[in-house]
């Protein structure tokens, strides 16, 4: 183990657990990464020093919280590259972005007959919304196949493509496959159709750099908690020009002008989608989060995520009756497995022996399962401090778990 | 006929026949081969109406009620959770739905398998023990 990933993996207190007596091998990153101990500080001194509701008080810790959480946002503009701070939502994840995004951009934009345009290897949080806004407005849902390696097929996305697609909601990676989508040629398609393009970053924002100006892309949903932040805290962001075309979702407090029982105004961007008490904590501790990326570095990152599963993939193949599910060209660090025979989660019960954890089921995302004829995988998913040797912790309860049920 | 034991009596004898194994592996080995003693689902439970909803392992579960006895029969897809019926059958089957509801199968956990216990969306293990519970409540409000 070099020397940079030894300070990395320093960082993350969690790492040091045991599980079932044996250390623990954390390899389910791709449902949430561990927490660094800047993150965590950061939580700590927030409820220590400087609890207080934000956007509200005209006293000291308020201002104090206001200031900060409004440091946050432009810390995730300049994260993303938006044009404007208030081009960031901040959600509780990025199902919140989504939901919001499908009833807003849908009652400003989406009517009977209209398109929105999804793919078959969208997890149920980027399916759901859009089939729920189709059943509202009577708009239709198209869905985008993909290949046997799990790649779109984007001859088929093309001939979707038509003048009545409002919506292209596509992942950026997927969750299940690890697949990273072309997703510039999908949002200049998208454009040159007519449509605007949202991606769900969930599973790239801690993996790629994500610029939405070079993108330009209309929406981009993220959930820190994936990218080594505070679990509840999520962000939409938009072009300025269709959140404000964009009515709001929820309603209440904080997010309007002037309220009388005749008629309420809503307040301007990014408050009218900001109703109620945020996570202020977490919003606070995701800044660290961000600079603990920034920290590591890009180059860092996919170095060694390309590392990691061109080292799982390799040592996999060699174990009999292991199948691998998801073989895209362009991959991240996801990979998604079967055992002949053996149900996944019998196996995910024996890796939790060996101090594995891995994700074991069809991972919120049935079609892509049906689309395989499989009703799950075994899916290791990797973050930056994780290490060959724990592949090859892995690997062994691979063999032992062929063994038992074989 | 040889008398039917208690629910507490079965429980006992689960948890001296897993005192012979320290090691996980063995307990888990013994599990699979509890799997194999399962009897055979009725095939008109196979279906998504008795399906136990849970993300990880479907699970089939079906019950009859005759002379104030429940009987249960299931399955699964998974082998772990299939042995893990087997022992949930053996203590709640054939039994009255006082004695189902009032099972607090203690040894289950005391057995070190208990994480498969544990109330989890993703367990369709625990929703099924539920399900048999929720089986006695509504056999025993019928006959009240």
């Amino acid at each position: 183990m070099n020397d940079k990933l030894q300070k990395i993996r320093q960082q993350f207190p969690i790492l040091n657990c045991r599980v079932n007596d044996k250390p623990l091998v954390y390899l389910d990153n791709a449902a949430t990464t561990q927490k660094p101990l800047s993150v965590i500080d950061r939580m700590t001194r927030y409820y220590m020093e400087e609890n207080s509701n934000v956007h509200r008080g005209l006293h000291h810790l308020s201002q104090l919280g206001t200031a900060a959480f409004e440091e946050s946002r432009r810390a995730f503009q300049k994260f993303l590259n938006s044009e404007l701070a208030e081009e960031v939502i901040f959600t509780k994840g990025t199902t919140e972005s989504i939901n919001l995004l499908a009833f807003s951009f849908g009652e400003a934009f989406v009517h009977e007959g209209d398109e929105i345009i999804i793919s078959v290897m969208e997890h149920h949080a980027n399916i759901v919304p859009w089939q729920q806004l189709c059943a509202r407005t009577g708009a239709v849902l198209k869905v985008v196949p993909v290949n046997d390696a799990g790649e779109l097929e984007m001859e088929e996305y093309k001939k979707l493509l038509g003048p009545k697609v409002k919506l292209v909601s596509i992942a950026h990676v997927s969750n299940t496959l690890g697949t990273v989508n072309p997703v510039a040629e999908i949002i200049r398609l998208g454009h040159e159709a007519g449509a605007r393009v949202h991606l769900d970053g969930a599973q790239a924002a801690a993996h790629v750099q994500v610029d939405v100006r070079a993108l330009d892309v209309d929406f981009y949903s993220l959930s820190v908690h994936k990218m080594y932040g505070p679990m509840g805290v999520g962000i939409l962001y938009g072009k300025a020009a269709l959140l404000n075309a964009m009515p709001p979702w929820q309603t209440g407090g904080e997010m309007i002008d002037k309220v009388t029982f005749e008629k309420t105004t809503f307040g301007d961007l990014p408050y009218k989608f900001e109703t109620g008490t945020p996570d202020v904590a977490g919003v606070l501790a995701s800044v660290p989060a961000l600079e603990f990326l920034q920290e590591v570095g890009w180059d860092f990152i996919a170095e060694r995520e390309h590392a990691l599963v061109k080292y799982a993939t390799e040592k996999l193949a060699q174990i009999g009756g292991v199948s691998l599910v998801g073989t895209a060209k362009e991959k991240g660090g996801v990979v998604s497995f079967n055992i002949d025979g053996v149900h996944s989660s019998d196996a995910a019960t024996i890796f939790d022996h060996f101090g594995v954890a891995v994700r074991s089921g069809h991972h919120c995302a049935q079609p892509i399962m049906a689309r395989y004829g499989i009703i799950g995988t075994l899916r290791a998913s990797f973050a930056v401090y994780n290490t060959e040797e724990e592949i090859d912790v892995l690997v062994k309860a691979i063999e032992k778990t062929v063994q038992m049920f074989g | 006929m040889t008398e039917i034991k208690s629910c507490a009596e079965t429980e006992a004898e689960i948890e001296d026949e897993f005192s012979l194994f320290d090691d996980w592996m063995d307990k888990y080995s013994y599990i699979i081969d509890l799997s194999k003693e399962l009897p055979p689902l009725d095939e008109k439970y196979r279906n998504d109406q008795f399906l136990i909803k849970g993300c990880q392992s479907q699970v089939w579960l079906g019950a009859e009620y005759r002379d104030g006895r429940v009987y249960f029969q299931a399955d699964s897809d998974a082998i772990i959770t299939k042995g893990l019926i087997y022992l949930l059958i053996r203590l709640l089957s054939d039994r009255t739905p006082q004695e189902i509801i009032e099972a607090q199968l203690e040894s289950l956990k005391r057995i070190g398998i208990s994480d498969n216990l544990s109330p989890s969306r993703s367990n369709g293990f625990a929703n099924m023990l539920k399900q048999m519970k929720m089986y006695a409540l509504v056999f025993q409000t019928k006959e009240g």
